[in-house]
Order: structure tokens, then sequence, then C-alpha cells
């Protein structure tokens, strides 16, 4: 069976370190991979983009996933079980 | 991992299931339509988590299960055709079909490789110019641009002897054709994220308006998850059926333009043969004549026999989530991931594989 992040649904965030054309090479948790960057030619170096199939599909909006932690923070803060 | 590890707080879990729990007093059901939610759901635990109120189904979101047999049958007859190779994600090659499998057909000879990326596909392609390499084109919208993007390469590169089987899917045509049939009742629906982070939000706002059932985007850890369970009982409880985009990370409300005229340029809307639920019209990718000569039921003629379904398999009802897995009466006797009978078994974003490995509260990983 595949795992996880073969998965097709499924987009796993890398970091870019460098980039060269509609290439990218990335890292993820010291692994690095070429990818391509053809679909998301806005993605620069030190972007976090999402990775599906060998492809970036979308960049990670970095503020928004800061808000995204404070909601849960403040979720959990509010509810009486912790 | 960055933008994992921080989505999977146990704490915060509990905070939001908690949440959840005390928001909810109507009896609900809620569909998740991706595979990979699917997988995730169970792997977590996360219907144990929320409270009895909440009904969780799983949906048409796993694309080597809505593959249909038929089309199945097709990329195993080209696998026969001499000088060919035939490229393919992992799951598809375990699927059981009519008469045979990809694997089976490896097994007798035939040239069929595993890749991970068209981008593979394209490089056998170039590295073997006396052969046709078809690359078996399969997933929704989140996948299509990619291979759009190996189709406009090989033409760029003039790699003419690159081609596709295009059975890509759209995902809002066949929440609209499981929504008319009325066979299960919804309330509210776990939006496809990487999907979205395509087509963005708008496309789903007929299923508010229309059908009066919510519909919030969703991205893949645990705590994402329990974010849009959170706002769909929100939306549901109060009555306000929307569309909202519970993983704003990755889902912006333009989605992603460069992708999505990629994939218009490349390809058109045309029907699709759905696993279960059958031809759905405009609801699936077909190759554009100016790229015909990579299409490859343009340049490859196969003759086949009527499909044939496996025996006693319930994967087309657990795909229009009319059935839970355990319902089927082969799932976990005769029909296991390491003998599977039908696909939602096979692939890892299956329904009936992710049961199999984590539905009971004892084999769910947790987190």
């Amino acid at each position: 069976m595949a795992t996880i992040w073969e998965a097709m649904c499924l987009a796993v965030p890398v970091k870019i370190v460098s980039i060269n054309g509609d290439e990218a090479e990335t890292e993820i948790a010291g692994v690095r991979r070429r990818v391509s960057i053809a679909l998301t030619p806005e993605a620069k170096v030190g972007d976090y983009v999402l990775l599906h199939t060998g492809y970036a599909i979308g960049v990670i909006d970095e503020a928004e996933a800061e808000e995204t932690l404070k909601l849960f923070e403040e979720i959990a803060s509010l509810s009486e079980v912790h | 991992m960055k933008f994992i590890d921080e989505y999977q707080d146990n704490k915060l879990a509990r905070g939001l299931a908690y949440k959840i729990a005390q928001r909810s007093t109507k009896t609900i059901r809620l569909m998740e339509f991706c595979g990979g939610h699917t997988h995730a759901i169970l792997r977590y635990g996360i219907r144990q988590l929320v409270p009895k109120t909440v009904e969780m189904r799983s949906g048409p979101g796993c694309p080597v299960c809505v593959t249909a047999t038929a089309d199945l049958d097709k990329a195993i007859a080209l696998a026969y055709l001499p000088d060919v190779i035939i490229t393919t994600f992992g799951d598809m090659i375990r699927v059981p079909s009519s008469y045979s499998s990809l694997q089976q057909a490896k097994a007798e000879g035939a040239d069929i490789r595993i890749v991970y990326s068209t981008i593979d596909a394209v490089e056998i392609a170039k590295a073997n110019p006396g052969k046709s390499v078809i690359f078996i084109g399969i997933g929704f919208e989140t996948t299509a641009p990619t291979i759009a993007a190996s189709i406009l390469k090989a033409q760029q590169d003039k790699i003419e002897n690159f081609h596709v089987l295009s059975l890509n899917k759209l995902t809002p045509p066949v929440m609209k054709a499981l929504l008319d049939s009325g066979e299960i009742k919804l309330d509210g629906i776990i939006g496809p994220g990487h999907v979205s982070v395509i087509i963005g939000p708008h496309p789903y706002e007929f299923i508010p308006r229309d059908y009066g059932v919510a519909c919030v985007i969703s991205g893949f850890e645990p705590l994402d998850i329990l974010l849009c369970i959170d706002k769909l009982v929100e939306q549901i409880e109060k009555g306000e059926p929307k569309v909202e985009i519970a993983y704003p990370r990755g889902v912006k409300p333009e989605g992603n333009r460069k992708a999505r005229q990629l994939m218009g340029k490349v390809f058109e809307i045309g029907e699709a043969n759905w696993r279960g639920i059958g031809i759905v019209p405009q609801s699936g990718l077909k190759v554009r004549g100016k790229y015909e000569r990579f299409d490859a039921d343009k340049a490859f003629s196969v003759s086949l026999k009527p499909p044939r379904e496996p025996e006693g398999c319930r994967c087309g009802d657990v795909i229009r989530g009319a059935a839970m897995p355990p319902e089927c009466k082969l799932f976990g006797k005769v029909c296991t991931p390491e003998s599977p009978v039908g696909p939602c078994m096979v692939s890892s974003e299956g329904a009936c594989a992710a049961y199999y490995q984590y539905g009971t509260p004892e084999n769910s990983q947790g987190f």
C-alpha cells in the first residue's frame, strides 16, 4: 500500500532552497527534492509550497498559517478540557 | 515538520472537540469528499473525537476507486499492445479489473512502470524513442494541471511518443450528481483541500444555494479537520449554510489561476464514467483536439469485452456514501489489503483500506 506521502489527494509542505527556471530545489525534514514550479511561478526562495506529484501546486500563506494556529490556541484556552 | 506537526497537537485537538460537542445539538450527517480526508479522519480517530450527533460518511474522492472498470480495462488492453510502456501512479497497478489487472499484465511481460510524477513519465518517453509511453491520467483538479503541464512539456521538447489516457475527473459536478440523486441526505460537506488550492471556493457555491448544504474546505491535519467540522456544525446549528475556507494557509479565494489556465489550455470538459455512479455529464477532462497526438484515446485503438464488476464487491455503494465498508460481506474476510477484491481496498485513499487499517478505536493511531 502506498504511504500517505504518495496519496494523490495529498500535498506536502516543502521549503524552496533554490530556483532554476521552472524547477526548484526543495527540502523537507532534511530530504532534498527537485520539483517543478511551472504551476506556481510566483514562488520564491524561502517560500513553503505544497508539493503534489512532483509539482508545487500552491504557495503556503504563512500569515494565514499563524492566524489558524492562534485560533486553535484561543479555542483550547476557552474550553474546559485540557 | 513545519506546517504539519503544529496541526497535530493533542491538547488543541481536545479543545476543538470539546467546542464541537458544546455546539452540537442536532443530529447531522457530514461527508468528506476527499480520499486524503478519509484516510486522515480514520487514522487520527476523528470519528471517536466528535460527538455522537455528528455522523460522518466518505464520498467519491479516491481517484483510483472512482476509475470505472471499463476505463481500467482499456488501460490494461493498452499495456498489451506491442512497443508500449505504461506509466502509472502506484495504487492503480493492483486494482482488479474485469479480466486482469495491470499487475497481472506486468507479470505476463507488459512493460508497466510506476511513477511518482508525470515528469518521470515524460523522461521515460524521452529515454525510449522507439516506444510509445502512455501515462494513465487519473485524479481530480489537483492532479489535472500537472498532467496538462506534462503534455505541454512534451510538446515543447518535441517528445512525440508521450501519450496520456485522460481519465481525469472534476469534483463539483459529482457533488451535484450525488446531491441530485437524494440517495443519502447530507447536512454538510468537508470540502477537498487540495482540489480547492486549484479551483478556489467559488465552484462550490451551488451547494448551500441550491441544496441548503453547508460546505467548508479543510486541510489534512487532524486540527484542520476538527476546525472544519466545528465550522460545519456552527453553520448547520444556525441554519446558515455557506461556503467557507478552514484551510486559508493553502486555499486562496481565487485558487491557482496559472494551474487552471494550463488545465484549460490542454483539456476540455466532457462526460466521465465514475465507478458506482455511472456517466456524469461535464465531470471529466478530455484532451483538446490541438493536442490530440498526445491523446492515447486518439493514438491507439483497442477492442474491449464488456466490463465485469467483481462479484459481491460494494465499492460502488461505498463510493456514494450509501454503505460503510464493514457493511460489505467481503470486507476484512475475502477482501483485505493483501488480497483486494475492489479498488476501495487497494488505494491508500480508499475508504475500505482506511477502515481496515484504522477503522476501530483500538487501531486508530490517535495523535
